[in-house]
């Protein structure tokens, strides 16, 4: 595929004579990466696209035996595996909602005359910046029911947060809207920087009232980049994995990057998690469809 | 805004100050937190009401290098008089430093890891934005045929989710003897940015006049030396975020490093959650760990903060 795409000729460069042709230098500079690309991208997917169709198991050294679509069946059939799909899919909802919440809002406020508005931008957007794992195993100190200083703030007793199943999801979904909503904030705050003045200052000489000019003015412009960053972080939590399985292991939580992790990692099911692996893939590669999609036109704008 | 407030605008203002100031607040809390108790007795980590104000001390730093073990009963009294001041805060502390058998203090694990992080981050890094640089190039100055669909291909490639790609590789690395290495590691964190960089680069290296490049060229140079000598110096900021980026990308990656490291080769983030096992934790031996840890990211969005924008919207979006 590399190779195909690289035979169009540049024949009027005007270096062509001397040094290197431009299409040499042209493949020499891309094709590595391409190649780099398909070997340790796309390969790795084929190879498991053939698992997929196995009941190969990496702990024994049985040889893999052909299934046909049984894993895909079986997967599809399986009501946990969409009961997983749907704890992910709440995950999404919540964490998605809540970051557009705190970030667009946030940005609505910094988008003034604040003084120090650049360092407490910058202060703002560390949490996006740390690692999830990391900074995501010390929120169990934080959302520890006897000394976890966020029970201590908000005068909770000794609420259970990760212990309790009703409760983990949300606890795991604060932690992201706190690591994320930065990161809604830094995409609004640039759309809202770019709305002209001069439409403001004409709703106020219509007297326009602040909700007038919220929805018709500011929302509609904001819009396309606000849509960015939904994109963008619906695609990230449907990934997540990082928060959810260091911070509980409640069953209530088990995210389906969590069950792939299981499925390949502890109990073995090679085979079935490659087939497992591709539903997830292919989904994620619909969003990613989109979100492209919609890169392209915000770009052409 | 206008020159002139209204006495309401002025009061809204106010409010508006108020409000990102008790955000902001709140958004650092966990990290003033993390950071408070790093520099804590162990004692006072998990109190109730929670301890705000302390003599700062670094003992949790001390824990963090050196393998411990409990103390049954209380150093002989010649035997604290002899350590050294740092190791006495561990005696203090009901523990003590193990040693070999010539007397030398024995690390913990987390040195070790911590060194597998920078070298798997810096030279996954170097390998991401050198190889980045040049494909964005040739993106950027070429006719290159299917260009949106090659683009479209290397973004795909990032946007997997990282336990997909680990079930394959983990089987591969298997087979090549890759498993635990840092080189397994560094390869699969170049893969994964290596997309960011080529469109990261793309960004900066398309905001370069073309004219540049065309006077050297004209001037007798060959696109090789026009692309040393001009497009990189020029690309010279443009680089620095990119690998700032990577680098940080690399550095804070989780799945992959458990899934494909144990021992040997782990990385920090796989490591300093599996501190917290089984029993009571000793919180600030891992609030200094993450502490130390989180610095450097921290230092690098400070010198970013301009590049932040572009970085996270992979170049989409520029200011």
């Amino acid at each position: 595929m590399a190779t195909a795409v690289m035979t169009s000729l540049d024949t009027k460069s005007r270096s062509a004579s001397r040094g290197m042709s431009d299409i040499r230098i042209r493949n020499l500079f891309i094709i590595p990466t391409i190649l780099f690309l398909i070997v340790f991208n796309i390969f790795p997917l084929i190879y498991s696209l053939g698992y997929s169709f196995t009941d190969f198991r990496a702990s024994s050294n049985a040889p893999a035996n052909f299934v046909g679509l049984q894993n895909y069946r079986a997967l599809l059939n399986d009501p946990f595996i969409w009961l997983n799909f749907a704890i992910t899919a709440k995950y999404v909802i919540i964490s998605v909602t809540g970051q557009v919440i705190v970030g667009f809002g946030t940005a609505m406020l910094l988008n003034r005359d604040i003084p120090l508005k650049g360092l407490l931008t910058t202060l703002l957007l560390l949490p996006m910046m740390l690692s999830m794992a990391v900074v995501g195993l010390f929120w169990k100190l934080l959302y520890d029911p006897s000394f976890g200083i966020i029970n201590y703030t908000f005068g909770l007793g000794s609420f259970e947060w990760l212990s309790n199943p009703d409760m983990a999801l949300y606890a795991v979904a604060i932690t992201d809207i706190w690591m994320w909503s930065p990161f809604v904030m830094l995409l609004s705050l640039a759309g809202l920087s770019a709305v002209p003045k001069h439409l403001y200052e004409a709703a106020a000489i219509d007297r326009a009232g602040p909700f007038y000019t919220f929805f018709r003015i500011t929302l509609p412009l904001v819009a396309p980049i606000l849509m960015i960053a939904i994109i963008f972080r619906t695609m990230e939590a449907f990934k997540t994995f990082d928060l959810a399985y260091i911070l509980t292991s409640q069953p209530t939580t088990e995210v389906i990057s969590i069950r792939l992790y299981k499925m390949a990692f502890q109990e073995w099911q090679t085979g079935r998690s490659c087939a497992l692996a591709y539903i997830v893939l292919i989904m994620v590669l619909a969003i990613t469809n989109i979100y492209v999609k919609y890169l392209n036109k915000v770009k052409e704008r | 805004m206008a020159a002139v407030q209204t006495r309401s605008e002025r009061a809204l203002n106010r409010i508006a100050i108020a409000a990102v100031l008790v955000i902001t607040l709140i958004f650092l809390a966990p990290i003033y937190w993390i950071t408070a108790t790093a520099f804590k007795p162990r004692n006072l980590a998990t109190t109730i009401p929670p301890t705000v104000l302390f003599e700062p001390e670094i003992s949790p730093f001390v824990k963090l290098f050196t393998k411990r073990s409990q103390l049954r009963e209380a150093p002989a009294p010649e035997e604290y008089a002899a350590a050294p001041w740092w190791e006495r805060m561990v005696f203090d502390g009901g523990e003590k430093i193990v040693r070999s058998g010539r007397g030398e203090v024995q690390p913990s694990g987390y040195p070790n890891r911590f060194m597998n992080s920078l070298i798997v981050a810096i030279t996954s890094t170097v390998l991401a934005v050198g190889m980045g640089t040049f494909t964005a190039y040739g993106f950027s100055r070429f006719r290159v045929k299917g260009e949106a669909d090659l683009l479209f291909f290397i973004l795909s490639t990032r946007m997997l989710p990282p336990v997909v790609v680990a079930i394959p590789m983990f089987l591969m690395y298997r087979v090549v003897g890759l498993n635990d290495t840092h080189w397994g590691l560094i390869i699969l964190y170049t893969a994964f940015n290596l997309s960011f960089s080529v469109w990261l680069m793309k960004g900066f290296i398309d905001e370069i006049p073309k004219e540049y490049e065309e006077a050297a060229l004209v001037d007798g140079y060959t696109r090789m030396q026009a692309f040393f000598k001009i497009v990189i110096p020029e690309a010279a900021t443009g680089i620095a975020a990119t690998a700032v980026f990577c680098f940080i990308t690399a550095w804070n990656e989780y799945a992959f490093a458990l899934i494909m490291t144990n021992r040997r080769a782990q990385t920090a983030p796989p490591f300093i959650p599996s501190q917290v096992g089984s029993g009571l934790p000793d919180w600030t031996v891992i609030a200094a760990g993450t502490f130390l840890f989180l610095l450097p990211v921290a230092i690098f969005t400070f010198l970013l903060r301009n590049h932040l924008l572009r970085g996270m919207s992979f170049g989409a979006i520029r200011k």
